[in-house]
């Protein structure tokens, strides 16, 4: 058994309102050393599949035909194999 | 008599605008409308199909991503492509660009807000099977209520828009003029509606549904369903008149 963690972004090339509202929330916070916050999605999946090389397969493809939009959003995963107690 | 145009308004799982449609294209329009279940595997005998307003799925992940896996989607792809008339409102505009029948994508309304309100649109193309009622440059009064409205598409899918004349409704104000100001969500170029390479799939963010009946006093959406309806009785009249001269 595996575990994918997706993130997804907005791509770089779409401005983030939502990213930019929380940054100015940050900045009223005094910690003027933070710039350019994004906001994403996590999304974790298990996967059951007989190898890490399918197993990201798998995570790819959902990614691109389902979770991320390649229109206006990125994504990006690690997977982690389960070990069996 | 004329016969009746039959609309088909698909139900999604949190459509809010589909007994509004309905009852415009019915019972206003005096067409032929029935509800299609989005689990439905067939349109039916249907000449028109709207997706209407609303929040399918709970716009779950995306606005409309998931609404597109229902089973009648994979119909109302292959009516399109047969050239069947196909008008997305709102939310129904979302599905279709996640389906891939239009371009680009609608995001987060740039103000994070959700727009509720009426706002002027300018027809910018009155050559469709949507707009033929309408004069061209003609500015229309019609609600919009979207919290994902900010039309987006890369580049070159815009120059294209732009060039094959694609683009239908613009906001503006109510001079029709096209100014920032009077875009209510971001969206690019002010565009409020597209329509597909061939013409017959529209997508547009305001809602002629609300804007239809005169107890309403707006009526200015009502030239959308009366050019859908002159698209058919048009041919009709066509067809009489080649009959009349090989009497």
């Amino acid at each position: 058994m595996f575990v994918s963690r997706i993130t997804v972004t907005l791509r770089k090339s779409i401005l983030d309102p939502q990213g930019k509202a929380v940054e100015h929330g940050i900045h009223s916070l005094g910690y003027e050393a933070v710039e350019d916050v994004r906001i994403g999605k996590f999304i974790e999946l298990s996967v059951d599949a007989p190898s890490r090389k399918e197993a990201e397969q798998v995570t790819r493809d959902v990614c691109q035909k389902l979770l991320a939009n390649p229109v206006m959003e990125d994504y990006s995963f690690e997977v982690e194999e389960l070990k069996q107690a | 008599m004329m016969e009746k145009v039959k609309f088909g308004i698909v139900v999604f799982p949190g459509s809010n605008c589909d007994h509004d449609a309905e009852y415009v294209a019915g019972t206003i329009m005096q067409q032929e409308a029935r509800p299609i279940w989005h689990k439905d595997s067939s349109l039916g005998d249907v000449d028109v199909v709207i997706l209407p307003g609303g929040f399918s799925y709970g716009d779950y992940l995306r606005c409309g991503a998931i609404a597109r896996f229902s089973p009648i989607m994979k119909e109302v792809v292959s009516f399109a492509k047969r050239g069947g008339l196909v008008l997305g409102i709102c939310n129904g505009f979302q599905i279709l660009t996640e389906v891939g029948l239009l371009p680009g994508v609608l995001l987060r309304n740039s103000s994070l807000r959700f727009v509720c309100k009426y706002v002027n649109i300018q027809v910018v193309n009155n050559e469709t099977s949507f707009t033929s009622a309408c004069r061209s440059g003609e500015v229309l009064e019609i609600p919009v209520a979207h919290g994902d409205g900010n039309y987006f598409a890369d580049e070159g899918t815009l120059r294209r828009l732009v060039d094959d004349n694609r683009v239908v409704f613009k906001y503006c104000t109510p001079e029709g003029e096209v100014t920032e100001g009077a875009n209510p969500n971001g969206a690019q170029l002010n565009i409020a509606g597209i329509v597909n390479e061939s013409g017959n799939v529209l997508g547009m963010m305001p809602h002629p549904e609300r804007a239809s009946d005169p107890t309403l006093h707006h009526t200015d959406g009502r030239k959308i369903f009366e050019s859908v309806i002159q698209s058919f009785t048009g041919i009709e009249r066509t067809m009489e008149s080649i009959s009349m001269q090989r009497r």
